[in-house]
């Protein structure tokens, strides 16, 4: 039983402040999407709606032919997996992963034996007497993952589900949440502000910025081809040059920054390209030479990555780092000119 | 290795411990007393005044009203403070700040005054039998402490557990009888035995409140000193201390002192 989960046009207040702003999702059937963004952008605000536990001021969701909107939050069955796990303190493991299963008028044999499958589907049968303030971060969020799986909702969301987690644990835990996930083909949301978590657990991620969704797309393609400045910069293309077109040939354009510095840059390679726009990179994308078709520069800070070193560069389009080669160290104060990768490059819009 | 304490800390701290418990030794010391007035240190040694007490029928009805009173104003008193906390913890946020301090009221204004508005309101104004009144008077006195003891245990509990019970099915209602109270059990219990304790020690509500017919164990043993002023009423207040500490001493047993005061 996999269905999609379907936003439209939700809109959102906290008093007088708009947080989510005319926002849509779909999440096929089966698929896994991240909500990625820092605090603030509307991602929970979003989750908490679907979940029921906010009111949207405008728009739908609809879980298959469902339409939830209205519908209270005891009675969408969403299987929910927290931040701080949120487990019962007074109820041991087995009886928290029965909990959801008690509700729904299951008998008590029936109850047990899903439940103790469960655990033992994420490690935690040897446990399933203790009480939840006796069990570690990762236990704890196991249960919190079964208790949300054993009623095979339709869709699963998670909150921030590792952040309490330490660095080796998340790791693990967020291949097993993929693993489950997918072995049980359920939809799922997922909320992170953690950008490698999102990248690595999701088939498509949306990255959220003031209430809106700025891009939903695979990782892949986020990483490769962000659709605008404010992507660019959430995965790395740290610098962001304005260009105009001075000349165009053929495919090729010709396009100058400010204080004069001229790129030839070819639209087989990036598409049509507009007469204002933005060459974003990466340091990788940026390489410091002596000569080349660049922008000039003179270098501040150096910081060695181990495959290179990192230069704080001055230049006239403003401050811009770059990598350059270990073969071919420059000394701060030095003047060497910025040659930009074209495969590492994105020509974006200007930003409004 | 034990903390060293100085040795003038100590003597205070001994004279303090004199200082708190020196009525109480008077109290059982002149309960005992053979003599028919109150005196200490007791001359002669009798139970007397102890049989006393259950030969004269105003001190066991009035025993019986103060239970009565304390139990049922105490439930009463709960049954809104539960609810108020509940609301005060979950909606922080959006609620104006003096809301909480609406509730400790009770508390800071002046007993004496609380006690003569009650009267005026309760007794006179909606013209309600002393019983209720009593009742009504000792829950809205008592109601500070539901308020705020059931109100400490809910800062510290985490709602996003009430989320996850509804997430899984749990209708609202359900999910505060069966996830949320049995995780402030500690505080209500608490909050109970406090307002339990300060119901059945009242004086100054209860003096404006009793009437002709029914009234409190402490007013009766007022009205009995200003009468006879006989070992009668060091023995009550005896017995009335010895509830007190019963009550404490359960507490203590099941659990724990230190949740009283946390």
């Amino acid at each position: 039983m996999t269905v999609s989960l379907t936003i439209e046009n939700l809109s959102a207040h906290y008093g007088q402040t708009q947080v989510l702003k005319d926002l849509s999702i779909s999440v096929a059937a089966g698929e896994l999407v991240s909500l990625l963004g820092s605090s603030g952008c509307g991602k929970t605000t979003t989750l908490r709606i679907v979940a029921g536990f906010l009111q949207p001021t405008s728009g739908h969701v609809r879980l298959g032919d469902r339409d939830l909107t209205r519908l209270p939050a005891h009675a969408r069955d969403i299987g929910l997996v927290f931040q701080n796990y949120a487990l019962f303190p007074h109820l041991s493991v087995q009886d928290n992963v029965a909990f959801g299963l008690k509700q729904r008028g299951i008998a008590a044999a029936d109850r047990a034996k899903r439940a103790t499958a469960m655990l033992e589907r994420v490690g935690l049968s040897n446990l399933a007497d203790r009480l939840p303030s006796a069990l570690s971060g990762g236990q704890k969020q196991r249960v919190a993952l079964a208790r949300a799986l054993v009623i095979e909702p339709p869709l699963l969301m998670f909150d921030e589900p590792l952040s309490n987690l330490d660095a080796k644990l998340r790791v693990d835990m967020r291949v097993e949440i993929r693993q489950l996930q997918k072995a049980n083909g359920t939809t799922s949301l997922y909320v992170t502000h953690d950008q490698e978590e999102a990248f690595s657990i999701s088939d498509r991620v949306a990255i959220m910025n003031a209430g809106r969704i700025m891009q939903l797309d695979t990782p892949e393609v986020l990483y490769q081809k962000p659709a605008n400045a404010f992507v660019a910069r959430f995965v790395g293309f740290e610098n962001l040059i304005p260009m105009k077109v001075v000349a165009r040939d053929g495919a090729v354009v010709t396009a100058e920054a400010a204080g004069g510095a001229r790129l030839h840059l070819s639209q087989d390679l990036f598409g049509p390209i507009k007469d204002d726009f933005v060459l974003a990179t990466r340091p990788d994308g940026l390489v410091v030479r002596k000569d080349g078709e660049g922008v000039p520069a003179t270098l501040g800070t150096r910081t060695y990555l181990g495959r290179a070193y990192q230069y704080k560069c001055g230049t006239a389009a403003g401050e811009i780092t770059a990598n350059g080669a270990l073969s071919e160290p420059f000394e701060p104060g030095d003047k060497a000119v910025l040659v930009p990768m074209p495969e590492q490059c994105c020509i974006l819009d200007p930003e409004t | 290795m034990a903390a060293r304490i100085h040795p003038l800390l100590g003597a205070f701290a001994i004279l303090v411990f004199l200082f708190l418990l020196a009525p109480l030794v008077i109290i059982v010391g002149a309960s005992l007393s053979d003599t028919t007035y109150l005196t200490f240190p007791p001359q002669g040694l009798t139970l007397h005044w102890f049989a006393n007490i259950f030969e004269i029928s105003a001190f066991r009805n009035t025993a019986i009203t103060s239970f009565q009173v304390a139990i049922l104003g105490t439930a009463l008193s709960l049954l809104i403070g539960i609810p108020a906390a509940y609301a005060l913890n979950r909606y922080r946020v959006g609620l104006p700040k003096w809301l909480g301090t609406l509730f400790v009221l009770p508390i800071l204004v002046p007993e004496i005054v609380f006690g003569f508005s009650l009267l005026k309101s309760i007794t006179i104004g909606l013209g309600l039998p002393i019983y209720p009144s009593l009742i009504i008077g000792h829950a809205l006195l008592v109601l500070p402490y539901s308020v705020r003891v059931v109100g400490a245990s809910l800062a510290s509990f985490d709602f996003s557990v009430e989320e996850a019970a509804i997430s899984l099915g749990c209708p609202p209602w359900k999910t505060f009888m069966t996830v949320v109270l049995p995780n402030i059990r500690a505080g209500v219990i608490a909050a109970f035995i406090l307002a339990f304790i300060t119901s059945i020690n009242d004086v100054s509500i209860s003096v404006f409140l009793t009437g002709p017919g029914i009234s409190t164990l402490p007013i009766q043993i007022l009205a009995h000193m200003e009468q006879f002023f006989d070992p009668t009423i060091a023995s009550v207040s005896v017995l009335l201390m010895l509830v007190t500490v019963g009550v404490m001493a359960i507490v203590e047993a099941t659990l724990g002192l230190t949740f009283l005061t946390k």
